[in-house]
């Protein structure tokens, strides 16, 4: 279903992904964990069109996405790592927005959008602006708007950050349900061991851009002689923490949050 | 259809729910028409140029259509920032859609905004000449707003950062609307000056303007409107082209 080989992209001459292949089965719940600047983020922008590789290929249910852009679309939705809502739009809208952008007809986009709202509890705040939101009810939010369409392909890019334990399992809950009851195929980043390990089938684990090892939870255990996923990540990545440098886009966030003040 | 709508919609309601910025938006045309207006006013007319509210009038419609459409578009780069914008870049929908939508939204806010400030100028004593010409001047306006959305929309795919932003405003939209006879006759001015005038989009869609309202023209209607048409087409095809190349 989702496919890479050789992917390659370089940011001068940094290389954010370096050589990364894998393949994911349909209907498979795969997990992508790495420390911070792993090159994650940036290979599901590949994969979701967002960005060009610089070499190598990827295939999304057999379609290349650099060429087939829009045919690609049609097959994934996406829970992004960073905020991606209208804040001046209400609630309500930006269900709405993204359920006419992604053709969900109209009496299944409404029905479906009550019924999101209220497993995450955002009903009663429907009509306020995204904006007067708490950082976890936007959170809340964006991944129930990533569940108002039925994709082939679920991209979730560390949907649980800044959930609280209530949030995160009902999104979980909510992926295997799709997962089992509609064979959605699911890839997904997280920091939390945790949960790759409940939730996951297989997992990769990827470092400086380049993929460390590949498997079930059992198998990478297995691998590093390890009791846990947790310590089995830190065998393979090493216990420095790493540093992200700040994006253009990051650096213009935090003047528009002190023009907000 | 519904993908251009709803993003056109969008644009509508952040402008609705945005009160504040609509008056303040209006502060600065109206320093425009009311100081120099009436200040410069004397001078105009010992000049023999007539009633200088009358003759700015138009300018400054043109001048608030041209500040709100272009920012519509470069307001591309808060969308980038805020991140809605990979929203609409990963939705099965041409990217073609989704810019038409913006822009038409932007040009749309645009066209309020110049009704506002019309309304602004027929309170402050300007009268058009001619009622039947009314909706020719309306075209004008929508001229202007359609060519500098898309111009923004240009302009905002590939801005990265508020430190660009910065450079367009200085050079690029200070000189459009300095250099389109929006605040000045241009006959009879210097030649390097009248060249630069006449590459200035603004200046045809001002001229429109003044031709539709206040019966004088320095361009000729005809011209303008092709001239004006003409931009339009270009920007959009290049608007369009820009949008689609966006990465994040």
């Amino acid at each position: 279903m989702i496919q890479a080989k050789n992917l390659v992209k370089r940011f001068g001459d940094f290389a954010a992904v370096n050589d990364v292949s894998f393949e994911v089965p349909k209907g498979e719940i795969f997990a992508f964990l790495g420390p911070n600047g792993a090159g994650k983020t940036t290979t599901i922008k590949i994969l979701t069109t967002l960005l060009r590789p610089s070499s190598g290929s990827v295939q999304i249910d057999g379609l290349d996405p650099t060429e087939h852009q829009n045919e690609a679309r049609q097959r994934f939705g996406i829970v992004f790592q960073d905020p991606s809502l209208d804040q001046d739009l209400t609630c309500w809208e930006n269900m709405e927005l993204h359920g006419v952008l992604y053709h969900v007809p109209r009496r299944i986009r409404r029905q479906r959008s009550g019924e999101l709202l209220k497993l995450f509890e955002l009903w009663d705040r429907r009509d306020a602006q995204v904006k007067t939101f708490s950082g976890g009810m936007k959170r809340r939010l964006e991944i129930a708007r990533g569940f108002l369409h039925t994709p082939k392909i679920l991209f979730l890019d560390e949907p649980t950050l800044g959930l609280d334990p209530q949030s995160r399992n009902q999104l979980w809950n909510h992926v295997k349900k799709l997962n089992a009851e509609e064979q959605v195929t699911v890839f997904l980043t997280t920091h939390y061991m945790d949960e790759a390990d409940r939730v996951a089938q297989r997992i990769a684990v990827i470092d400086h851009g380049r993929v460390v090892a590949m498997g079930t939870s059992q198998e990478l255990k297995a691998q590093t002689q390890s009791e846990s996923l947790e310590e089995a990540f830190l065998a393979l990545t090493g216990t420095t923490i790493r540093d992200e440098t700040a994006s253009a886009t990051d650096q213009l966030r935090q003047v528009a949050r002190m023009w907000r003040r | 259809m519904n993908a251009i709508y709803i993003l056109w919609l969008r644009e509508l309601k952040k402008y609705s729910r945005s009160r504040a910025q609509i008056v303040a938006s209006l502060g600065q045309p109206m320093l425009y028409l009311l100081v120099l207006g009436f200040g410069l006013g004397p001078v105009f007319q010992k000049a023999g140029g007539g009633s200088y509210v009358q003759f700015i009038a138009p300018g400054i419609i043109g001048m608030s259509v041209l500040f709100t459409s272009i920012f519509s578009g470069i307001a591309l780069l808060w969308d980038r920032q805020f991140g809605f914008l990979k929203e609409t870049l990963v939705a099965p929908v041409p990217r073609i859609r989704i810019m038409i939508g913006r822009t038409l939204g932007g040009a749309t806010v645009a066209i309020l905004q110049g009704l506002l400030v019309a309304t602004v100028c027929l309170i402050a004593g300007f009268r058009p000449v001619s009622l039947v010409l009314i909706p020719v001047g309306f075209l004008f306006m929508i001229g202007i707003a359609v060519v500098f959305a898309a111009l923004g929309t240009a302009i905002g795919s590939g801005l990265q950062d508020m430190q660009g932003f910065q450079l367009i405003m200085n050079f690029l939209v200070l000189p459009i609307f300095f250099l389109s006879g929006a605040l000045f006759p241009l006959t009879n001015v210097p030649k390097p000056l009248a060249i630069v005038t006449s590459l200035d989009p603004l200046s045809y869609g001002v001229d429109g303007l003044r031709a539709a309202l206040i019966g004088t023209s320095h361009f000729g209607m005809l011209l303008d409107a092709a001239v004006l048409g003409a931009f339009a087409a270009g920007l959009l095809f290049l608007g369009a082209w820009r949008f689609s190349k966006i990465e994040i």
